[in-house]
């Protein structure tokens, strides 16, 4: 009897340690991709990096300014017209979807959020690069839109998901039009939620390099017209990664760093809405 | 004593299950009717009909007729919209809109029913709508807090002046009180016995001491029927049928 319990206890104790180093395990490589960055990238972290363009090899100060903004425009862009069609899209799913139709829009949006990212660049470039026979931000963000929009839209889904059907009885049984009752009733519920997988999928993409690499294929200079290849920050890391120079291997780290700091800052901020709403 | 609602032959269906068996019933203006009868007789169901609440469910139906001021409600004519804007409902868990404000919870239903309202003329209705529902005098320095911040019976009597702040004609209340405590259920009762000057109310309760307090007739129901409906008093003290009187002596149900 006595042994029993032992074995009972030492197997419950013994089960609770490996679940806790599972945990452990899963988040120990944030903080050691985090750390590494900051001891190889922390001495090239400056203002000059932030506020100039790259130089060539040998001259000191050069940046990455081109990328930051580069990267912001291709997001901006991205999310113009991804976030109205992929809440819609979340919309139709959750609220009017019924049917094998509904699972067959659901089936293929999982899908598509499946699709390697690099797939996405080759289709950015066939649809957009080659009819216009130039790199463009609009090739870019044509690639990142068929990433952020299945994310977003099936998060949306799940958001409007959880607000509980009473709300949309009460709304109609007050002769609120359905799609009002959807719009400034359902969605407004949902509305903590739905923001913080918009701001996870605005990291994800702006964290993206693949679908980059044959849409915007990245640039030294200012650029701010839409139609001309255009930098961004990862693919910067990417090819100050790739040199074979020293000085440039650290601006890759600090850049990397900048990029990582900055994602890392938008899902904190993500986190804080979702908090709010409870 | 005109009739607000005239249901003739009216059977309802969930898919092949029969839920509503032909039923008969006629509701005055200004009266409160309550629908009463044990767990799953269809009397939810019932008063869902009313406002068409039913739309919403996948594979419901119904035959028969119910006509609201003389006009078959589930005709072409007639746009379930403007139907629930003339018969509100109230339901049996207190359901405010969850990240609105006292405020917005009682005007958002004049705000998206189209017509521009000033701050002004939004604010009148709001307080004439929570003192009708006696809840002005507990929320006018809490407006802007959190509609679901307020307690339990609060919540229920702020369902409530957010669906008199539409005007309907008719209040559907589907057993307004069986989530709140008696101090709440007392301040319901007693907010009925008000309304019924201005409003029409039916109210679904399995509560039989409730529908005594508070109604001019009652409707009994089991198991889709309507078994009988006749005055308050009479059906609790002379009922007609022997089930009626065996569900009120609590010999079932």
């Amino acid at each position: 009897m006595n042994t029993l319990s032992f074995r009972r206890k030492a197997i419950d104790t013994g089960m609770r340690w490996a679940f806790c180093l599972c945990a452990f395990l899963v988040i120990l490589p944030l903080f050691m991709i985090f750390f590494d960055l900051v001891s190889k990238g922390a001495k090239e972290l400056q203002w000059s990096l932030l506020t100039n363009l790259p130089r060539p090899v040998g001259e000191e100060g050069g940046g990455i300014a081109n990328g930051i903004l580069g990267s912001f425009v291709i997001t901006l862009l991205t999310m113009i017209w991804s976030v109205p069609i992929a809440v819609m899209c979340g919309i139709y799913l959750a609220e009017y979807g019924k049917g094998r139709l509904a699972s067959a829009v659901r089936f293929t949006v999982d899908s598509l959020a499946g699709v390697p990212s690099i797939i996405m660049g080759i289709f950015g470039y066939t649809l957009v690069v080659l009819p216009m026979k130039r790199f463009s931000a609009w090739a870019g963000a044509a690639a990142l839109t068929m990433i952020f929009v299945p994310i977003v839209a099936r998060t949306t889904e799940d958001m409007l998901r959880t607000v509980s059907q009473p709300v949309r009885e009460a709304a109609l049984a007050l002769g609120i039009e359905r799609w009002k009752t959807t719009l400034y009733i359902v969605l407004r519920t949902a509305q903590a939620g739905i923001l913080t997988g918009i701001l996870l999928a605005m990291a994800r993409i702006l964290g993206e390099t693949a679908p980059l690499l044959f849409t915007i294929l990245g640039n030294q200079f200012w650029q701010t017209r839409l139609d001309q290849p255009t930098a961004a920050m990862p693919l910067q890391v990417f090819s100050y990664a790739i040199s074979p120079y020293k000085e440039w291997h650290d601006k890759a780290w600090a850049a990397a760093l900048v990029l990582i700091t900055l994602v890392l800052f938008i899902n904190i901020g993500a986190r804080r809405l979702t908090r709010e709403k409870r | 004593m005109n009739n607000v609602f005239e249901i003739r032959d009216l059977s309802g269906w969930f898919g092949d299950n029969q839920v509503l068996k032909n039923i008969h019933m006629d509701i005055a203006q200004y009266t409160v009717t309550s629908v009463m009868g044990p767990s799953g007789c269809g009397k939810s169901t019932f008063i869902r009909c009313l406002n068409r609440m039913h739309d919403m469910t996948p594979g419901f139906r119904t035959t028969g007729e119910i006509l609201f001021d003389g006009v078959n409600i589930n005709s072409e004519a007639i746009d379930p919209v403007t139907l629930r804007r003339k018969v509100g409902m109230v339901f049996q868990q207190p359901n405010p809109f969850p990240r609105m404000s006292v405020f917005e919870n009682v005007a958002v239903g004049l705000r998206l029913n189209g017509k521009n309202w000033s701050r002004n003329g939004l604010a009148e209705v709001v307080e004439k709508s929570l003192g009708m529902a006696a809840l002005w005098e507990e929320v006018k320095d809490k407006l802007d807090s959190p509609g679901v911040s307020l307690s339990g019976g609060q919540q229920q009597r702020l369902c409530i002046a957010r669906a008199l702040a539409v005007e309907p004609e008719v209040l559907l209340m589907d057993e307004p009180c069986s989530a709140l405590d008696p101090v709440s259920t007392a301040k319901i009762e007693e907010l009925i016995e008000v309304l019924r000057e201005k409003y029409t109310i039916v109210v679904v309760t399995h509560n039989m001491q409730q529908a005594a307090r508070i109604s001019n007739n009652v409707a009994f129901f089991l198991l889709g029927e309507l078994i009988e409906m006749d005055k308050s008093g009479k059906i609790f003290t002379n009922p007609s049928d022997k089930r009626t009187e065996e569900y009120i002596t609590g010999r079932f149900g």
